[in-house]
């Protein structure tokens, strides 16, 4: 029962033979869940699970100029990035919205490896042909898959296959050969767990995936609990939690604005999220405990504990590691502060809610010892 | 034991309907992490949303495979609603309805319910 207009990653037969639940996600038919939601999020937070992310966006931005006409588009010092490490950014419009959130690396001298959200890479990769000008040229790579691997045994894994990415720390990113063909890995990902993200050519993309399937440690995993596992790690999901109208300040990314961007001010929006960062934001995104009910899902309403509808859940649901019921979404600052009493309204029901501190689950990012 | 074609099951005994929802539809949530089951005195009309079970991502709306009025809810399910997808039709079951009609007209057997799935 393949939907016709969806695309496929290199991937497709090989979730289809692991018995994976298919559906469409960004354009692309992808796994919701192979076992089942809740053990493939448990399995990831205590081993290593696979996830196919190949349906997101990559390209290279490369020439001269290219760090430089990057820059332009997302408030991250990439200037004094150095070779071998991986930042977060945000691409803004001239409104200062989130257009796309993503990773960009520096992998060597030579530009930039940028991973962008299924969704949105047409749009993303468009505005950026459009707009980067002098030496610097984005190449599509649509011939690379990208394939997750998360948890706290990720690293004993892909040590086995290659040593050096033991030593890696957490954003750390190389070009190297590994599985005997050239790939971009980056120790990163969505998870809040330790793990790395790893660009394949797409006709090996397949024999790579079973290889590290091989190891008891691992498991396929599908969308439905990366979703779980953002969720508790308080990651932002772009076009739900954030969008082309919210701000950095609003979606609580100010970590992603760097110094000396902000005191240059020289990115697409620095008016308004100057403003906002001086005067406060008209609304911020924050973490909430729901502490009785149902799940609070995306369009759940939250009001104050005089009942006025104050804000909007942007995702939530049952947090498997915690066992209880979380959320994230927007209030007014005045009610934003950790340990504020709220409501959430599910199916009209009001239930008690709490403003919490994100991430809900502790990150387990790798941090080398300092030298 | 009777089935409607939204993945429901009934248990008619006298004028009491058990109602519940199918292995098939349980399976096709996947884990159920929360259930709000009716309560008792509520009426409920064949067709009608009167229940609501969630996985992990995503709420859905059970249908009333009987009209009547709800004499009890399985209030043990608010505290383990994984009992839903490891016994949906038996410890599983969402409520006890006093029918207004005791007929199974709409409904299907088991083997016509069965043949129904091999169509999906």
């Amino acid at each position: 029962m393949t939907d016709e207009t969806l695309k496929t990653t290199p991937l497709n037969a090989a979730h289809r033979s692991l018995g994976a639940r298919m559906v469409g996600f960004g354009g692309y038919d992808m796994p919701v869940q192979y076992e089942g939601v809740l053990a493939e999020h448990r399995w990831t937070r205590e081993h290593a699970g696979l996830f196919d992310v190949s349906h997101m966006g990559q390209c290279k931005i490369t020439g001269g100029d290219a760090v430089a006409q990057f820059e332009r588009f997302v408030p991250g010092d990439y200037a004094i990035l150095k070779a071998g490490r991986q930042k977060y950014s945000l691409l803004l419009n001239a409104e200062g919205g989130i257009m796309d959130d993503l990773m960009a690396g520096r992998p060597d001298h030579d530009g930039l490896h940028v991973v962008v959200n299924a969704g949105n890479k047409d749009a993303d990769f468009a505005f950026l042909q459009a707009n980067l000008e002098g030496d610097a040229t984005l190449t599509v790579l649509s011939d690379r898959s990208l394939i997750a691997i998360q948890g706290p045994e990720a690293a004993e894994v892909m040590a086995a296959h290659e040593p050096v990415l033991a030593e890696f720390g957490f954003m750390d990113c190389a070009r190297l050969v590994l599985f005997g063909v050239d790939c971009f890995v980056s120790r990163s990902g969505y998870t809040g767990e330790d793990g790395y993200e790893i660009s394949v050519p797409n006709a090996d993309a397949e024999r790579i995936w079973n290889a590290l399937l091989k190891d008891a440690r691992v498991k396929p995993i599908g969308l439905g609990a990366r979703d779980s596992l953002r969720l508790e790690a308080g990651l932002p999901l772009h076009g739900h939690d954030i969008d082309a109208t919210t701000s950095p300040v609003e979606g609580a990314l100010t970590f992603a604005l760097s110094k000396s961007r902000k005191e240059r001010a020289d990115f697409n929006g620095a008016d308004r999220i100057l403003k906002e960062l001086a005067d406060g934001p008209a609304r911020v995104r924050v973490g909430l405990s729901v502490k009785e009910g149902a799940p609070a899902r995306e369009g759940a309403e939250i009001a104050d504990m005089d009942g006025t509808v104050i804000g909007k859940v942007t995702s939530g649901g049952p947090s498997p590691t915690l066992g209880r019921n979380i959320a994230m979404g927007y209030v007014p600052p005045q009610f934003a502060d950790l340990g504020t009493d709220l409501k959430v309204i599910v199916r009209g029901k009001p239930a008690a809610a709490e403003v919490v501190a994100m991430p809900f689950v502790a990150q387990r990012y790798y941090r080398k010892p300092k030298a | 034991m009777h089935f409607s074609k939204d993945h429901e099951w009934v248990r008619l005994d006298g004028d009491v309907a058990t109602v519940g929802i199918t292995k098939f539809a349980a399976d096709a949530l996947g884990d159920v992490v929360f259930v709000e089951t009716p309560d008792a005195g509520k009426v409920v009309t064949k067709g009608d949303g009167f229940a609501v079970v969630e996985s992990v991502k995503a709420a859905s709306d059970v249908y009333a495979p009987v009209s009547g009025e709800v004499i009890e809810g399985n209030a043990a399910l608010a505290g383990a609603p994984e009992t839903v997808n490891a016994d949906p039709e038996g410890e599983g079951w969402f409520a006890k309805i006093k029918v207004s009609d005791a007929s199974t007209e709409g409904l299907m057997d088991r083997a016509a319910y069965d043949a129904f799935l091999a169509t999906l």
